[in-house]
């Protein structure tokens, strides 16, 4: 047989045969991946809301807000996502806000790769034997009327909207109440009067 | 290498020790440092990897007749690629936490050098078994050093092995173990060790 065509044969047999594998692969894991995506998600918003049933999603704006109601219909909150950069990473935190918006009910980090035993702790913190999720607690039922301001060395008073850094990580945990200040403000205005 | 004459077992354990594809080649050095933070990562990886070097070198040396040498390499790629990609989806698909903390390191498999060296060192000249039973030992070899360096630098960092506590609460973690340098200082140390029994061995 002639050399190169050879060559040709042989390497568009092997792409041909690698892509029907691959092919029949994805129709069988690619939904799958989808449900775990959306459960991560529907997961992560009844954290955020409690109370959730039933949520309602509306896009205003290229933000998308996550509207949970109660069994009654009653709105129980608005959680979005907030997303910005972190001190090694790009940050996507749910914010779960209260239907007027002036209180935050519960976050969630959902994505990070800030650096380990470090800047991971705005997620959990392992070393913290009473609670490894306190720096992320602190944001619970926490006032967003004025900006959060983020303080160290001296201890935070939550009722002037106040977050103690976590130590050997201030950028993370400074990124963490920017990336949610700034989303607040943004989406507050737009919720508010859109898509209310 | 075409005509060697040892024998199937030895053919797996050489991939453990004598010519194991960290400690005494030092190929697929990237992922053994980024991946090897917990134990179970490590082990995941190596899982990732022995499906991946065992399924290629057997479709290789299937068509080790049949493949024309000018495009060889490009060959073996878009095979490794194949199995890399079944191995990531299916990861993804079926456990998300560990596709979510092994992040790009499973597709990166691609281009670890031990899958590749291990086709044309070995697969794409010798028979079916010998190359499966080959690429066996190698990743299994390499599995064994990851989980060793995983144990290690959990142990160390978190004061854990498989999320089991291990060491007494009052332990105050090694962060720096369980950070890059911990990486490169776990790795040289392994490789020093074997070095040294190495050369003991010789000596005797």
């Amino acid at each position: 047989m002639n050399k190169s065509l050879r060559l040709v044969l042989v390497l568009t047999l092997t792409a041909v045969l690698s892509g029907v594998i691959l092919a029949v692969l994805n129709m069988y894991t690619a939904p799958r991946i989808e449900l775990n995506a959306n459960k991560t998600l529907s997961e992560a918003i009844g954290y955020v809301l409690p109370g959730n049933q039933k949520c309602d999603v509306k896009v205003v704006d290229d933000v998308t807000f996550y509207i949970g109601k109660d069994a009654q219909g009653k709105i129980v909150g608005v959680a979005f996502v907030a997303e910005g950069d972190g001190f090694q990473s790009r940050l996507k935190i749910l914010v779960g806000m209260d239907p007027a918006m002036t209180k935050i009910i519960k976050i969630k980090v959902l994505s990070q790769a800030e650096t380990p035993g470090l800047g991971t702790k705005i997620e959990s913190d392992p070393t913290n034997k009473t609670d490894a999720l306190w720096f992320h607690k602190q944001f619970f039922d926490l006032s967003a009327s004025n900006p959060i301001t983020v303080v160290k060395g001296k201890t935070a008073d939550k009722s002037q909207a106040q977050i103690q850094a976590i130590t050997g990580a201030t950028i993370s945990s400074k990124a963490v109440t920017d990336i949610i200040n700034a989303a607040i403000a943004k989406n507050r205005t737009l919720y508010l009067n859109k898509a209310k | 290498m075409a005509k060697s004459k040892i024998s199937m077992a030895q053919e797996f354990a050489k991939g453990l020790w004598k010519e194991n594809p960290i400690l005494r080649m030092v190929l697929g050095t990237c992922p053994t440092l980024a991946v090897t933070t917990s134990a179970i990562n490590g082990v995941s990886m190596g899982l990732a990897v022995i499906f991946t070097l065992v399924m290629s070198s057997l479709i290789i040396s299937l068509l080790r007749k049949i493949i024309p040498n000018e495009v060889r390499i490009a060959t073996f790629i878009v095979v490794i690629a194949t199995f890399v990609t079944v191995a990531d989806r299916t990861i993804a698909a079926y456990y998300p936490e560990i596709s979510k903390s092994l992040g790009p390191f499973i597709p990166l498999i691609v281009v670890n050098c031990i899958v590749l060296a291990r086709q044309e060192a070995f697969a794409s000249k010798n028979p079916v078994g010998r190359s499966v039973i080959d690429a066996l030992g190698m990743s299994v070899g390499f599995t064994l050093v990851l989980l060793v360096m995983g144990s290690f630098r959990e142990l160390m960092g978190n004061g854990t092995v498989f999320a089991h506590q291990i060491m007494p609460l009052s332990f105050q973690p090694w962060m720096a173990i369980a950070l890059q340098p911990g990486a490169f200082l776990t790795l040289g140390f392994m490789i020093g060790l074997s070095n040294w029994i190495i050369a003991k061995g010789k000596r005797v």
